[in-house]
């Protein structure tokens, strides 16, 4: 193991923050020029759209006076955005994979690949799979979703997981969800299984139905795409999913609202629902999700024991200060989406504060944050929503603004261009 | 240790001192203009230095006029957009002039 005691500069920064505390009583306009640099080390843990975001920010604002180690399971970066791309065959797993490398080589954050099994808030240390531990003076959870398996109990085994898939998170199941559906006969029944909200990316699962229908319609047109909504109806940019599922797929996607699942048949490949069953060739279920287990490992304040309780100036965790939360482990604020395009933007809200509080200054007072989610409704028709959330000091939390944000006047084909685009430029902001 | 206390009393002698010297009687981050700024970066690239062949206008550089007469285009509906008519109107005026002034310093 390299030797971690150097990332440890708290002392440091301890003796630093004291040293500038009395100083400041004597020289005020020496300090007007600006607080001293921020300093001190992080460790963030995750490295996706949020974990990533804030791993380079910390460094390029900081001026690269802060340290960042990143911790991540997986060698790269996969992004679940375009995924469903992968899985209707038009992209492969290549064209949504990104390396680390960028941010080793070009900013200076150390990447460990590993896992964080433990975290002692008091220490303000972490524990690591492989062994080893590492200090901080600030953490990031940057955790995404685990999935409620207790909630579809028959799925709640590595063996049902490989066979009825959620490819909800972006990689082998991905492509393992890809081959079942070339495998799938001509008139065969693809059925997803989509939770109730909140869950990761809530247009997503009709994105999928809808790109996978294309699929269907252009190779194995005697197939259906049947639809399994626990929502009692389409909960994102519905009029847009439901006139292209009628405009081009006309009998082949059927939409069942309220249809909760309440567990698989494995073998059968059978859905249970509350007051029916349904069989398919291919069965996709997107479980009930929760903030990735660490952050509740940590002791962090859950709320409906499931989402990570912030505060919002800041990204800490309102018990325990110190820690910082990103993405969608967190309890969302009004009408904001757990995106990874979000997860982004509570970063960089996250990287300001903590360069702030690093050299003595007060978080931002008035952060603004703001989501654009693409979605494929064909190869090359593709459908947005966007949205702008600004703080609001009286409710402690951002709120949409009012009159901003919007979905697209209609599918269209230019759209889908910038939706490349768009996964270009954040994939590069994240991590090169 | 940098107690909470203290970091309070040094923001609030840094923001009566702000006031002071601006008018304006809420403390301003120093790094607002970035920060607002830093909302535009998935699309329009870091520091808006979008990647090249995205198809995605890099900001980086635009002069300040320019920008912000292009983001008030959007945000009047004078200049039709896909997505920039809906965005814009997430922003105050002042917001879009402190996005417009960091976009015209990077190069």
């Amino acid at each position: 193991m390299p030797n971690l005691n150097q990332f440890n500069r708290r002392d440091f920064i301890k003796a630093a923050g004291a040293a500038s505390v009395a100083g400041s009583t004597l020289g005020l306009t020496a300090c007007a020029g600006g607080a001293s640099k921020a300093r001190g080390h992080v460790v963030v843990v995750g490295g996706g759209y949020g974990g990533t975001t804030v791993a380079k920010y910390l460094r390029m604002w900081s001026d690269r006076g802060i340290d960042v180690t990143l911790v991540e399971r997986n060698a790269n970066f996969v992004s679940c955005p375009i995924s469903n791309l992968v899985v209707a065959g038009y992209k492969g797993l290549d064209d949504i994979t990104v390396s680390y490398e960028g941010l080793k080589t070009h900013w200076g954050v150390r990447v460990i690949k590993d896992e964080v099994t433990a975290v002692d808030t008091a220490k303000r240390t972490v524990t690591l799979a492989q062994g080893g531990t590492l200090s901080y003076d600030r953490l990031v959870l940057s955790p995404g979703v685990d999935f409620q398996w207790d909630q579809v109990p028959a799925l709640n085994n590595a063996d049902a997981q490989g066979k009825i898939l959620h490819a909800w998170k972006a990689g082998p199941q991905t492509v393992a969800l890809r081959k079942q559906l070339e495998d799938m006969k001509d008139g065969g029944v693809f059925a997803i299984s989509i939770p109730k909200a909140p869950y990761r990316c809530p247009p997503g699962p009709y994105e999928r139905a809808s790109v996978v229908a294309a699929y269907l319609k252009a190779k194995k047109p005697k197939s259906k795409v049947l639809i399994l909504d626990a929502n009692e109806e389409v909960i994102s940019k519905k009029a847009l999913f439901m006139k292209a599922w009628d405009d081009l797929y006309k009998g082949i996607v059927e939409y069942r609202p309220n249809s909760q699942l309440t567990d698989v048949d494995v073998a059968g490949k059978t859905a249970l629902l509350e007051f029916d069953k349904v069989k398919a060739d291919v069965l996709n279920v997107i479980p009930p999700q929760r903030t990735g287990e660490i952050a509740a490992k940590a002791g962090l304040k859950l709320i409906n024991n499931r989402w990570v309780d912030i505060n919002w100036l800041t990204m800490e965790s309102t018990n325990t200060p110190g820690v910082h939360v990103l993405g969608d482990a967190i309890f969302p604020a009004p009408t904001m989406p757990k995106s990874g395009h979000m997860a982004n933007q509570h970063a960089k809200v996250a990287a300001a504060a903590i360069i702030n509080l690093q050299s003595g200054q007060e978080p931002n007072p008035e952060p603004v944050v703001m989501n654009t989610c693409y979605s494929f409704v064909a190869e090359k028709s593709v459908i947005h929503v966007a949205s702008v959330h600004r703080y609001d000091a009286e409710k402690k939390q951002p709120m949409p603004v009012a009159g901003a944000g919007g979905v697209s006047a209609a599918r269209n084909e230019l759209e889908a261009k910038i939706a490349l685009g768009w996964a270009k430029n954040i994939w590069a902001d994240m991590l090169t | 240790m940098i107690r909470s206390s203290h970091r309070r009393a040094l923001a609030l002698i840094a923001a009566a001192a702000l006031a002071g010297a601006s008018g304006s009687a809420l403390a301003k981050d120093p790094n607002l203009g970035r920060n607002l700024a830093a909302t535009c970066a998935n699309c329009h690239g870091t520091n808006g230095q979008a990647v090249p062949g995205s198809g995605l206008d890099a900001l980086a550089g635009t002069p300040r006029d320019k920008l912000l007469q292009k983001l008030n285009d959007f945000k009047t509906g004078v200049k039709p957009a896909t997505i920039m008519h809906q965005i814009s109107k997430g922003y105050t005026d002042e917001q879009l002039g402190l996005i417009a002034d960091y976009f015209a310093a990077q190069k």
